[in-house]
């Protein structure tokens, strides 16, 4: 019977992704493997340089300042995003026709692309044409982006709020709106105040979407390339100068492929290991 | 208890008709876990077929197998004579109804009970007949133009019906359909099932958790418990003469009431201390130990007839379901039961005495056979 | 626990109703006392739901009142009322342990630690749940969190009333029976006044003395489950209860006796008067029903079904379908017969209504 061939054609649809996956992740990821354990000056000369570039980047106080500075800037976006997401998903209307005002109001800083924003937020932000940086100078504010570290890190940051608050915010709504009326309708039965209604059903129906929006933003924020790099470019000196931005100034601009290299993989295993880190923490007491 | 491994196939080979729906040798397992054990059943051919078992009893497991939703473990699936095992759903020809509403929700009525004749070549003037007279069987007429969230869960279900009598399937497979309606919905519908697929040249396989329901859809039935087929055979008589007492408490809502008995010459004694005379077939058993399975019907609260055997215990639990009355009481270390017609307020924590008739005793062996 | 009142109730959906159909509940006067069972039964859209809504204070009826020990309470919400709510799909508070959830309500409330613990014990208890209560609600199968939820109402000693909207829907069918019959013995046990909407019969009879019947957002009924069964008020309270449901057959009325196709049938007691073009029937269920020699209403028996403990028998007498319930030892005639119903369990009635001797 010829029946047999035809749970196994299947297969056959699974050949592109396959195919995709080994050009997209694998050799790419192989060649920086590749890259980081060799030394070249050019013309496809390599020579093997075992863990020598691990070392040095390990060692390296340039490397190490800009993870901090990385660190720095994840958590901090963090802190303010995904509090603020889920207070304004709280403020936004349950039914009624604002709702999709309010969603649609919402992802519009979400389908700006990240260049634009990059540049448009440089303009804005300008002390003496930008309209923000007109406003806190004229309140008698000193603000200068572009010379004073602490104002190019306010303003790096508030870019990326405006820019991705409204991520967590839709999937914090969309969290808030699966829960059953009947959850709202115990609590007040219950005596329970507002207070108490958030901390005991809204947050722990909201874990699960709140778990992927912090996986999401933190992957994102800590692969940051774009948006700094158009707005202070790494500056002033080197105060904004992320872990993604020295890569390509040393990759690029010094044309150092295995340092580069290494810190790439090191960047990688690091992007990967907090992930882990805050995927185990959140859903460690799902299971039981 | 009657495990059918090795493939011989009681009951069932001593029918005279065709068997074209079967399993042979069929084995489940699911990492460790055997959700089938070996199993060998020939259904009833364009006959009405129920699976009688608790949730978990394996009963879903043998729909998705015959659907071909999932491959056994070893094993074969035949319909019509052909092995189906390694063919796909869509090549069986079969019809699948869930326990959940399933409709196509953008469609209207009309829409999803047309939908398995879209792909079937059938000009439009002969798919507009047939829908519309499964949809006068199933009483849709007037909604065939509305959408499933317009309508009640009996009509979403009946849509779904529709759509497997359009179809004309070899195989209709129906998973506890009824399970999620009002029960006066039920009733109406378990009424009509059986007649609507009389005569349409389909097997029906309907799994089910009830035993009244079993009883009332009729044909044949196999009771299962925990991943076998206890007993396979036409309805009436399996629920009258269940091979062993597995059989006969699977088949019995509420659950059949046990005891340990006594035979000695022809008296017997239970456990507690009441006798009476052996009669029937148990008269010519051997004496000694067995275990006696009493439907709660066979125990009343009121002696209406002559000859019955008196009991008494504490009332445990009452239950009324409109026009019958159901009280557990303790017997001895058991709970028993005593369903009759009318309702009686028993209450709970007093004696009451309860009149049961030992004629209608079945006895079982040590090994669980039926005796007598 | 006290009285509850519903005083010419009335509610619609709609905000200016035009005819009958538009309103989900018409005209509703009840008063059910302290420390009662009482269930609300009917089939779904019978404005079950809606009645239940009114006295938890999630709706407030278009018309009428409310009145809880005499206090009106139309007006206040849920959470002035004192009521406690067991609802269809199970709420527990998830990241909370069994032990939080019940002391839940009282900590709300500013109960002292010790009071709570004493009272949580004793509800846990009651409820067999006392071996579980550090574990957390999340993972519980579904009839130990419907548990917690009622645990939450009974830990409250001021509760005014305790409500069951369809609780049994998600307990699995074997657990079901237990979980009923724990309800009755609960409701003995603390004597507060309960109320139990359900669309299953047996849920409704098992747990109520007093069962109110709906339909089309009307009572149709008031009883308990013996005059539900013995004597049905109302065609469709005789349809609804029992299975099979009260046989309904059209009939004529002269000089105070029922006829069906021109056949005297002998009934419970006299008819009034009925009025002009109103529709007259008999009622009889299948328990009061059996086979006669001969005399009785010539009949057509179309199908048996062996229901194990009972035979179905369906028969016809022109349209008209009537059903009768024979033991499993009883023989049943086949093609022509005759039935007679028992005197005192047949009735008649006008426009479905019972009709009383006048």
């Amino acid at each position: 019977m010829a029946t047999k061939s035809d749970n196994n054609r299947a297969w056959l649809f699974v050949i592109p992704v396959i195919v995709l996956v080994a050009f997209n992740a694998v050799v790419p990821l192989m060649t920086v493997v590749n890259y980081s354990v060799q030394e070249t000056f050019g013309d496809n000369v390599f020579f093997w340089h075992g863990l020598g570039w691990f070392e040095d980047v390990l060692r390296s106080e340039r490397a190490h300042a800009a993870l901090a500075r990385q660190l720095m800037f994840t958590f901090t976006i963090l802190i303010i995003e995904i509090p603020l997401g889920v207070v304004i998903a709280l403020t936004m209307p349950r039914k009624g026709v604002w709702v999709s005002v309010c969603l649609v109001l919402m992802a519009l800083p979400l389908l700006i692309p990240w260049n634009v924003v990059g540049a448009m937020w440089n303009i804005f932000a300008l002390p003496d044409i930008g309209l923000l940086g007109r406003l806190i100078n004229s309140m008698g504010i000193d603000y200068n982006f572009t010379q004073q570290p602490l104002a190019a890190w306010f303003t790096m940051i508030l870019m990326d709020v405006w820019h991705w608050t409204s991520l967590v915010a839709l999937l914090a709504y969309a969290g808030l709106i699966s829960i059953p009326d009947a959850y709202y309708q115990a609590a007040k039965i219950d005596g329970a105040k507002g207070w108490a209604v958030f901390r005991y059903i809204q947050l722990p129906k909201m874990k699960r979407v709140l778990t992927i929006a912090v996986l999401l933003r933190f992957m994102d924020s800590f692969m940051i390339y774009t948006e700094p790099s158009v707005l202070t470019g790494g500056g002033p000196g080197n105060s904004t100068t992320l872990l993604s931005i020295d890569l390509v100034k040393i990759a690029l601009g010094q044309f150092d492929l295995g340092p580069a290299a290494a810190m790439s993989l090191i960047y990688f295993l690091i992007t990967l290991l907090f992930s882990w880190i805050f995927y185990t923490v959140m859903t460690k007491d799902e299971g039981q | 208890m009657a495990n059918w491994a090795g493939g011989s196939i009681p009951h069932a080979r001593n029918l005279a008709i065709e068997m074209s729906v079967e399993l042979k040798n069929v084995v489940k397992r699911v990492g460790a876990e055997t959700h089938i054990y070996q199993t060998s059943l020939a259904f009833a051919d364009k006959g009405f077929n129920v699976l009688l078992g608790a949730t978990g009893a394996g009963k879903t497991t043998l729909i998705k197998l015959l659907a071909g939703l999932e491959k056994p473990t070893s094993g074969q699936v035949w319909i019509k004579g052909r092995d189906v095992t390694r063919v796909n759903t869509q090549r069986r020809n079969i019809s699948l109804v869930h326990q959940f509403f399933v409709n196509y929700p953008t469609m209207s009525v009309f829409e999803n009970i047309a939908s398995p004749l879209r792909v079937s070549g059938l000009s439009r003037a002969e798919c507009d007949r047939r829908v519309r007279e499964a949809a006068d069987l199933l009483k849709l007429g007037p909604m065939l133009k509305r959408r499933p969230s317009e309508l009640s869960g009996g009509q979403q279900q009946r849509t779904a019906l529709a759509r497997a009598i359009v179809k004309e399937s070899d195989l209709v497979l129906l998973d506890e359909p009824l399970a999620n309606l009002d029960y006066k919905l039920r009733e109406e519908l378990r009424d009509e099932l059986p007649r609507l697929f009389a005569g349409r040249g389909a097997t029906v396989i309907y799994a089910t958790s009830e035993p009244t329901e079993a009883l009332l859809l009729g044909g044949m039935t196999a009771t299962m418990r925990e991943g076998r087929v206890v007993q396979f055979g036409p309805t009436a008589e399996i629920y009258r003469t269940p091979s062993d007492l597995t059989a006969a408490e699977v088949f019995s809502d509420p659950p059949i009431n046990t005891a340990q008995v006594t035979k000695a010459g022809d008296r017997i004694t239970l456990n507690g201390g009441v006798s009476w005379s052996a009669s029937g077939a148990i008269a010519t058993a051997a004496d000694g130990d067995y275990t006696i399975g009493v439907r709660p019907h066979f125990v009343r609260p009121k002696a209406a007839t002559d000859g019955l055997v008196r009991l008494s215990g504490k009332v445990l639990i009452t239950e009324l379901s409109g026009s019958e009355s159901v009280a557990h009481f303790a017997l001895g270390d058991r709970a028993w039961v005593s369903q009759s017609h009318g309702v009686y307020q028993f209450r709970v924590g007093e004696t009451h005495e309860f009149y049961m008739d030992a004629g209608k005793c079945l006895y079982f062996g040590s090994d669980g056979a039926l005796v007598a | 626990m006290s009285r509850i009142g519903l005083s010419k109730l009335s509610h619609s959906y709609i905000d200016t109703p035009t005819d009958a159909a538009d309103w989900a509940l018409k005209e509703i006067d009840i008063e059910w006392s302290d420390g009662g069972a009482y269930a609300l039964l009917g089939p779904s859209g019978c404005g079950k739901s809606t009645l239940l809504n009114i006295i938890s204070g999630l709706v407030v009826p278009s018309n009428g009142r409310v009145l809880f020990d005499g206090r009106d309470v139309t007006e206040l919400p849920p959470e002035q009322r004192n009521i406690a709510q067991v609802f269809q799909f199970p709420v527990t508070y998830d990241t909370m342990s069994v032990y939080a959830n019940l002391a839940f309500p009282l900590r709300n409330r500013g109960v002292s630690e010790a009071k709570i613990d004493a009272r949580v014990r004793e509800i846990a208890e009651m409820l067999e749940l006392t071996d579980m209560l550090e574990r957390r609600a999340a993972g519980l199968t579904a009839d130990a969190k419907q548990k917690i939820s009622m645990g939450r109402g009974l830990v409250r000693q001021d509760v005014n009333v305790m409500m069951f909207d369809e609780p049994l829907t998600v307990i699995d069918p074997q657990l079901k029976w237990t979980l009923r019959s724990k309800l009755k013995e609960l409701h003995q046990r603390v004597g507060v006044t309960m109320i139990y909407v359900t669309h299953d019969q047996t849920e409704a009879l098992t747990f109520a003395d007093q069962v109110v019947v709906m339909q089309d957002g009307e009572i149709v009924q008031i009883g308990t489950p013996v005059d539900l069964f013995e004597r049905p008020t109302h065609t469709f309270v005789g349809h609804f209860i029992g299975s099979p449901g009260m046989n309904v057959l059209p009939c004529e009325v002269r000089e105070g006796a029922a006829y069906f196709h021109g056949r005297h049938v002998p009934i419970d007691a006299g008819v009034g008067r009925p009025g002009e073009g109103a529709r007259l029937e008999i009622g009889v269920r299948p328990e009061f029903t059996r086979f006669a020699d001969d005399g009785g209403v010539p009949v057509t028996v179309v199908r048996v079904s062996d229901a194990g403990r009972h035979r179905v028998v369906e028969t016809r007498a022109g349209d008209t379908r009537i059903n009768l319930l024979t033991s499993e030892s009883e023989a049943v005639p086949e093609g022509e017969a005759h039935l007679e119903f028992d005197p005192a369990h047949t009735r008649v009635y006008v426009d479905g209504w019972i009709s009383e001797a006048a």
